[in-house]
């Protein structure tokens, strides 16, 4: 237990999806203009993170990792083994859409009020390189069950709170003199790099 | 080549950059910019993938129904990556090692899917190719600018050549330990639209 919950704190604040890896950027500075907004879609992010990492685990480790099919299919000699994780890509992304879509057509059936809140924003987390990325760390760090269904949700916490913080920061730039060619999209890029900076201080927490 | 061909080809790299116009395709650009070879790897593959899949989905545009674009998409671009990622894993493996879940990142890269959605699905074979082109150098312009500034000042650099000697080699410069950290890249990139947009007003946002 104690090891997931130092798990879940490392993935929100050291290891944070948004400010130390950088994903998910695109939606994180064009959708981050009002703090309503970023809070739908950073609840959004964390259901899907929650679900598609678990999801993506499963079938790498059954199907697609170095010699998962072997027992399978009866192969016994090394040199005939099976590794499919060169299809890994591909599957990731064909389950990350093939997700959205479902939840999309549940949320809509069962839950049509979270579906109004969330509605736009679902179809463009497909292309959020948040969900893909932790998708990828996932494999690369080769995460158990237990262990990818917590990294899926605090990498979701992470970025749902960084999201929601620019969001709070930008709403309050409104009233402050930028000079002309850094408003909009210049002046939040220099925001986003000193929150980058502060979580970096949550490096030298260890666990 | 005609005025056309060469106007999709050269506009994305000041007048419409993907990076600094457009919001797209951020999360590599922090990411992969370390050093000058990272960077033009990774835009090399960007420029390849942008081309071919709109090339690719250019030509196959009057057959998609409208309803599963995004998967058909998502499979030319997906496989496209995969084609990089193993021949770069083929013949440069110690690269691909570094730049880690960054190649795999190019399918959810907003530039790939945004030209396909925004251009090749309007736009003959040919031109849908010099626009993935020049969209793909319009990135790459953005990055290797950040790299040089990273590279240069961060190690005293270039490609792994020594131009700034540094005071640990005898030399007299001190390297700049805050470039070397990934989140500096957030201030150039700020600092690169700021100087676009002094140099092309038109592009200033308004609030």
């Amino acid at each position: 237990m104690e090891y997931y919950l130092s798990l879940l704190v490392k993935t929100i604040f050291i290891e944070n999806i948004a400010l130390s890896f950088f994903l998910g950027m695109c939606t994180f500075l064009a959708v981050s203009k009002k703090v309503d907004t970023a809070i739908g879609l950073g609840v959004a992010v964390v259901v899907v993170l929650g679900i598609a990492v678990p999801a993506n685990q499963i079938i790498y480790q059954a199907v697609l990792a170095p010699g998962a099919l072997d027992s399978i299919l009866g192969i016994t000699d090394p040199k005939e083994s099976i590794d499919l994780s060169f299809l890994s890509f591909i599957t990731f992304i064909g389950v990350i859409a093939a997700l959205v879509q479902i939840l999309e057509m549940v949320l809509d059936k069962y839950f049509p009020a979270l579906y109004q809140a969330l509605g736009i924003f679902l179809p463009l987390i497909t292309v959020n390189c948040a969900i893909f990325g932790a998708v990828s760390f996932m494999v690369a760090k080769n995460l158990t069950l237990g262990e990818s269904v917590v990294y899926g949700v605090g990498s979701g916490i992470g970025w749902a709170l960084a999201i929601v913080l620019l969001a709070g920061l930008r709403e309050k730039m409104k009233y402050s003199d930028v000079p002309d060619g850094l408003k909009g999209l210049g002046i939040t890029f220099i925001t986003a790099g000193l929150m980058a900076f502060g979580f970096l201080s949550f490096g030298g927490i260890s666990l | 080549m005609s005025s056309e061909a060469k106007k999709v080809l050269t506009q994305p790299i000041i007048d419409n950059n993907p990076i600094a116009l457009q919001v797209l395709g951020i999360c590599s650009a922090l990411a992969v910019t370390s050093s000058m070879a990272n960077a033009l790897v990774m835009t090399l593959a960007v420029v390849m993938v942008t081309a071919f899949s709109n090339l690719f989905i250019s030509i196959i545009r009057n057959h998609i129904p409208s309803s599963v674009r995004i998967i058909v998409q998502m499979a030319i671009i997906a496989s496209l990556v995969i084609v990089v990622d193993q021949v770069l894993k083929a013949f440069s493996y110690q690269l691909s090692k570094e730049l880690s879940v960054f190649v795999g990142l190019i399918i959810t890269n907003c530039i790939v899917m945004g030209r396909a959605e925004a251009f090749a699905m309007k736009e003959k074979p040919g031109v849908s190719f010099m626009d993935g082109i020049g969209n793909g150098l319009g990135y790459g312009f953005i990055l290797m600018t950040v790299a040089f500034f990273r590279e240069l000042l961060g190690f005293g650099t270039l490609f792994g050549f020594e131009i700034l000697p540094l005071i640990q080699n005898d030399g007299w410069y001190q390297a700049n330990g805050l470039l070397v950290l990934p989140f500096s890249s957030f201030f150039i990139i700020g600092f690169i639209i700021w100087a676009i947009r002094q140099y092309k007003p038109a592009q200033v946002e308004k609030d």
